[in-house]
């Protein structure tokens, strides 16, 4: 049993020794220094306080998105459309705030309104995924893609229609609101511990609904094998269309977060990649929640890091999709030969 | 409008669609013999970007398209490694993979971003040889209607057309066809017959992902000459691809129909938008999504339960009427899609 372990962080360790080779390789391909560049991506990602803000505020909406995801995986459902229902809720959230902005109501009351409306939107957008798989046919990877292009459409459209800013409309988004419809701030930050905290939250609660509770096993019964839990008396279709709507409200938090507390705005591309990203997370930890905060974290410090790199090399700042996209392929291909071909003998 | 303008739009849906068409036969072949290649979407944006550096490197447009086509073929092979002898998920190999090329071509496309490059001819007959065209040409060319609309159209738009027809009568007309049908949906029943599965399999993914791998250079050789990175406009083709492979129903006819009518839609969605000036142009460019999602759920209805249920308890000439509508549209995927073979 102990060696087992080892094989298994031998692996891993492989796949990641294999990830850097190959970004290394790239990097040099690139015409920039190796070493040099990811010691530019630490600094960018810890060197200072204000990259460390950065860092939380971009680990709190990748934490819901991963931790969405991990309900529909555990559900047995690729939830593809994870950046549509993020960006449905930043859209149901600029509605109620664009909408009682004017009222005389407080804007705290205004605030939590406007953050439940982007649950409620996140939850409805992925439904009508759900509802496709369940009730059309339409398998959830081609209904979430389609679904996609449609909240991009209407993102864009709102941006540059109905919700443009005095004069003209462009791509930097919708007038921004008023500070004080604003997530409160650490002081001369502009890092929020409500959306951090919300995440986080979240995120723990989910690990004991799928770890420690008899709804979390039911769900696990209907991804690994439908037709017997539905045997074994599990509501199959309601507990899938639960999946999606647990995932939806908490991807449509995400959308809400960056409305409230990042943007406080509305942006074209305001799920900013966030949704696929979970899905990689998820893939990474191997669907185990209790490892997402680490892992998410990481990738996070990926993101903001990279930036570096396009100020001092003048390298495209996809490198860090790159080396977030390798890494977790070599992992899931390592993982397969280990099974593949270590359980033989 | 104009019947010209008509007829030269027309021309244009044909050679706008080409790229579309290599990219759902390519897929419709590799689903075919049972493995999901979901990685298009980053292919094409990889092999475009791959093609147009290599085409810009050497100045030969053969081996722009060429390097496309290996991409392609890689990718693929990636794919067809991970699942049939690693047998692990194939949707999460080709999303990671869609991801990863989407992001490398980005990253290694930056220095040949917006810098201009070799380009196809945009006419296959008029461009033929040095000197003079011949008469026939020149009648061909010049005829009403045919003229414009297929006579002038360049290299890849004949190729397109070639690669259905061939499909077709490959699958459905010859006897490896046979084979490859039923590695899809039987790969038991074919492995008896003698069939070497995943040899077979392996062999299918490399040419679908050869063909799919065609896509990306016709846009940056052709259609969208040159590398423009982000705003190129090929993220989401592939997306698309794939669910106009479904809607094809796995066959390369049914499945050049529905390129075509989306590089329709697409051609109208820019004709209409004059007389549309409260819409951005970014809503009508999606305008075929909505369409394609409820084409899918055309497709898909009939595959589902309480659908059934409800025709079994409508009367009886309802019930035959609906069920022959539902019937038309209706397309299964080959039944062992995505699901990896043993022998033993």
């Amino acid at each position: 049993m102990k060696k087992k372990i080892w094989v298994n962080i031998a692996f891993q360790v492989g796949a990641l020794v294999l990830a850097l080779l190959s970004t290394t390789l790239l990097l040099l391909a690139a015409g920039a220094p190796p070493f040099q560049a990811y010691a530019a991506i630490l600094k960018g990602a810890f060197g200072s306080a204000g990259s460390l803000e950065t860092l939380l505020i971009t680990w709190s909406p990748l934490l819901l998105t991963t931790a969405g995801v991990l309900i529909t995986f555990s559900a047995g459902l690729w939830n593809i459309g994870v950046e549509g229902q993020m960006a449905m809720g930043a859209i149901f959230t600029t509605w109620m705030l664009r909408l009682l902005q004017e009222t005389s109501l407080p804007p705290a009351l205004t605030i939590v309104l406007g953050i439940l409306a982007g649950i409620v939107g996140g939850a409805l957008w992925a439904g009508l995924a759900g509802a496709l798989k369940t009730f059309g046919g339409v398998n959830e990877i081609f209904g979430g893609l389609g679904l996609n292009f449609v909240s991009t459409a209407l993102t864009i459209y709102l941006v540059f229609g109905p919700w443009k800013r005095p004069g003209v409309g462009s791509m930097s988004g919708t007038e921004p609101f008023d500070r004080s419809l604003w997530l409160p701030t650490l002081p001369d930050t502009e890092l929020s511990l409500w959306s951090l905290t919300l995440s986080l939250l979240a995120l723990v609660i989910i690990i004991v609904l799928l770890r420690g509770t008899h709804f979390g096993l039911r769900l696990k019964a209907v991804g690994k094998n439908p037709k017997s839990a539905f045997l074994m008396g599990v509501p199959t279709w309601q507990y899938s269309m639960l999946a999606f709507l647990l995932c939806g409200a908490l991807v449509g938090l995400a959308g809400a977060i960056q409305v409230t507390g990042v943007y406080h705005r509305l942006l074209p591309n305001i799920s900013s990649g966030y949704g696929f990203l979970g899905l990689l997370v998820s893939m990474l930890v191997n669907y185990q929640a209790v490892w997402v905060a680490p892992v998410a974290f990481f990738f996070a410090a990926v993101n903001v890091g990279s930036i570096q790199l396009q100020l001092m090399y003048k390298l495209d700042s996809s490198f860090s999709g790159v080396m977030q996209s390798l890494l977790v392929l070599l992992v899931l291909l390592g993982e397969g030969a280990r099974q593949r071909f270590l359980r033989k003998h | 409008m104009e019947t010209n303008t008509v007829i030269i739009g027309l021309a244009g849906v044909l050679a706008a669609a080409a790229p579309v068409l290599f990219a759902v036969i390519g897929e419709t072949i590799t689903e075919r013999a049972g493995i999901i290649n979901l990685s298009m979407n980053g292919t094409i944006l990889l092999s475009a970007m791959g093609g147009f550096a290599v085409a810009n490197e050497t100045g030969s447009l053969l081996l722009g398209f060429l390097a496309g086509m290996a991409i392609g073929t890689l990718v693929a092979l990636l794919i067809a490694f991970s699942s049939i002898t690693l047998h692990v998920s194939q949707v999460a190999v080709g999303f990671v993979l869609t991801l990863l090329c989407r992001d490398l071509s980005y990253f290694l496309g930056a220095p040949y971003m917006n810098i201009p490059g070799p380009r196809l001819p945009s006419s296959l007959l008029l461009n033929l040889g040095p000197g003079e065209t011949s008469p026939v040409v020149e009648w061909l060319v010049r005829l009403p209607v045919v003229g414009p609309l297929l006579f002038r159209q360049d290299l890849m738009t004949f190729l397109s057309i070639l690669v259905i027809f061939s499909a077709w009568v490959w699958i459905f007309r010859t006897r490896p066809g046979l084979m490859l049908q039923g590695i899809g949906e039987r790969p038991a029943a074919a492995f008896v017959r003698g069939a070497n599965v995943n040899l077979m399999r392996y062999v299918y993914t490399a040419i679908g992902g050869a063909i799919i791998g065609l896509a990306g250079p016709t846009y940056s050789l052709s259609i969208k000459a040159g590398w423009m990175g982000t705003i190129s406009g090929l993220d989401g083709i592939g997306w698309i691809a794939l669910s106009i492979t479904i809607f094809g129903g796995w066959n390369p006819l049914r499945a050049a129909f529905g390129a075509y009518l989306f590089a329709l839609l697409q051609w109208l969605g820019l004709v209409l938008q004059p007389s549309l000036p409260n819409i951005p142009s970014q809503v009508l460019q999606v305008a075929p999504f909505p369409l394609m999602i409820l084409t899918l759920l055309l497709v898909n209805i009939s595959n589902t339960e309480w659908v059934e249920r409800m025709m079994a308890a409508m009367p009886e000439r309802l019930r035959r009427l609906i069920a022959k509508l539902l019937r038309a549209l209706r397309a299964s995927p080959p039944a062992s899609l995505g699901v990896p073979f043993e022998s033993e």
